[in-house]
């Protein structure tokens, strides 16, 4: 294990314990190794349900593994990662505060005197896109407006990890594809160590350097790593359309098209 | 506004029919009052001046009743919900304080704090403090899992978690409530002055219920509802400055 890397789950097993007496426990994730370097985009693919959240929630330390090990750059993870941004999958905004309160808000956590908070708040808005609106509230912004502000919100704290959540996947194809570009030119600026799940294989091949591609549960665990050595920069729109996209596309789905059937017949199931 | 001059109009009709049945003696006035002489009594409180020393009264104890329960239930409805060993030992003292009906409190109250505003403010505590106190616990509650994840991912101590997660989160949940807070406040305090006091518009009300002087009753009800409506309107106004953020439903503005 390389221990210059920014991040790495060593044989993670993630087994929920039983509601009720008439349900068996549940493990999600069986002996999961999963390495990131630090500056490295990594995209973690797999069928919905599988446990991509709760390998995320790991990382994050939001949740304990049953078993196996977590370090950040070299340290084992006690209790939060404090080293990481989490963008999540839900709406996590606080609906209480104004676009501009909810990017200030990590900074005033840290102890940043409010009007420098503010200050700084009004440039990442505005390096999203988002100038004018630093008035609104949550609800009077559109999804795709939202996860701008959580971008700025995460960014801002300038984590050395960042961990993204199926980030894009509620928004429609256009407004997606500005936000992947856009993510690849905020990323490229400081070449932060990524983790982005997604369950879209285009997408995950268009942003990373590297696709890990998941089984489907119970059980889940890696299944085949694919580097994806695309040049860079990319338009993420564009890279789509070249020959070894396709190439890189067609071997990576060969190896998951068996797992998301799995995991569609998996989800019929009547627990 | 069409809507307005509607509900004006059935007041009015309310009145006029009142007017009628009373005038033509099918209600007994002796039971049911005549309006134009529960109105000259209202004007004549007014005129004379001599409503205000009780409205003033009620108004102070409907107003600290208000206040000291809201606050107390603010502070242990967040005490508990965050703290599940003081909730769980509480539980079923809470739901059995809750269930039990407080008005019967009011003789008690009187011998504790006498016949004066004390006795009365705290029954309009225990009427108002359940209601907020249950109303912040599920505010607490309810709190999205995400968003509380989110704020802990962005460094929030604890304190932080209090000041900009539950508390906001608690307090559209408290203002939800305060309407039917600031009506029990006022009924804890009207009440209490009913059962015993020497001041209040409650203690006008029943001054002239022992002589049966029903139009006076009427003016005090009448001086009440007013009084209750302006109550609520100053809630209303208070929950539209400080819940900006909460969606409105249909917000839309005509070009
Ligand atoms: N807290 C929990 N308790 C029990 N089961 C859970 C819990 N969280 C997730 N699961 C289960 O673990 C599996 C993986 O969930 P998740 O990581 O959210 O999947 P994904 O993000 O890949 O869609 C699912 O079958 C889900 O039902
Ligand atoms: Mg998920």
């Amino acid at each position: 294990m390389s221990s210059n890397a920014a991040l790495a789950l060593e044989n993670i097993s993630v087994t929920f314990a039983a509601r009720s007496a008439d349900t068996a426990a549940y493990t999600a994730v069986r002996d999961t190794t999963l390495v990131v370097e630090s500056g490295e985009f990594v995209s973690v693919v797999g069928p919905t349900g599988c446990g991509k959240s709760t390998l995320l929630n790991i990382a994050a330390g939001l949740l304990t593994p049953s078993a196996g090990r977590v370090t950040v750059f070299g340290t084992p993870l006690e209790g939060l990662n404090r080293k990481a941004g989490y963008l999540f999958q839900a709406d996590a905004l606080m609906p209480w505060m104004s676009a501009l309160d909810n990017v200030a808000v990590g900074l005033i956590y840290r102890g940043t005197r409010r009007e420098e908070a503010h200050e700084r708040a009004r440039e990442w808005l505005a390096r999203v896109g988002l100038a004018a609106h630093g008035h609104r509230y949550p609800h009077q912004l559109s999804g795709g407006m939202k996860k701008r502000v959580a971008l700025a919100q995460t960014l801002i704290m300038d984590p050395q990890i960042l961990l993204m959540d199926e980030p894009f996947s509620a928004l429609d194809v256009q407004t997606r594809q500005l936000m992947e570009n856009e993510l690849l030119d905020l990323w490229s600026a400081d070449r932060k160590s990524v983790v982005f799940i997604t369950h879209d294989l285009e997408e995950a091949i268009s942003l990373s350097d590297r696709v890990v591609v998941l089984s489907a549960g119970p059980g889940t665990h890696p299944i085949g790593e694919y580097p994806i050595d695309l040049p860079r920069p990319r338009d993420v729109a564009e890279i789509r359309l070249t020959p070894r996209f396709v190439e890189l596309h067609r071997e990576i789905w060969h190896r998951m098209k068996d797992e998301v059937m799995k995991g569609y017949v998996q989800s019929q199931k009547v627990p | 506004m069409k809507m307005r001059i509607y509900q004006a109009a059935l007041l009015l009709a309310i009145f006029g029919a009142w007017y009628v049945l009373t005038e033509t003696e099918i209600l007994a006035p002796f039971f049911f009052g005549k309006p134009l002489l529960v109105l000259e009594k209202t004007w004549e409180w007014f005129a004379s001046g001599k409503i205000y020393s009780h409205l003033g009264i009620t108004l102070i104890e409907t107003v600290l009743a208000f206040a000291v329960g809201t606050i107390l239930g603010l502070l242990v409805g967040l005490w508990l919900a965050l703290s599940p060993t003081a909730s769980a030992l509480l539980d079923p003292y809470i739901k059995a304080a809750n269930s039990m009906p407080r008005v019967i409190l009011a003789p008690i109250f009187a011998v504790w704090f006498g016949l004066g505003i004390w006795s009365k403010v705290a029954l309009g505590v225990t009427l108002v403090f359940f209601i907020v106190f249950f109303n912040v616990y599920q505010g607490v509650k309810e709190v999205s899992p995400v968003v509380l994840a989110n704020a802990r991912m962005l460094g929030a101590t604890s304190r932080d978690l209090l000041r900009t997660v539950y508390l906001p989160s608690a307090t559209s949940w408290v203002f939800s409530s305060l309407h039917t807070a600031v009506g029990m406040a006022f009924v804890g305090a009207v009440v209490g002055e009913y059962l015993g006091s020497a001041a209040g518009v409650g203690y006008l009300i029943l001054q002239a219920e022992a002589v049966f002087d029903i139009n006076t009753v009427f003016a005090g009800i009448l001086v009440l509802t007013a009084f209750a409506l302006v109550l609520d309107g100053i809630v209303s106004f208070a929950e539209k400055r400080l819940l900006v953020w909460r969606p409105a439903a249909g917000e839309t503005e005509p070009l």
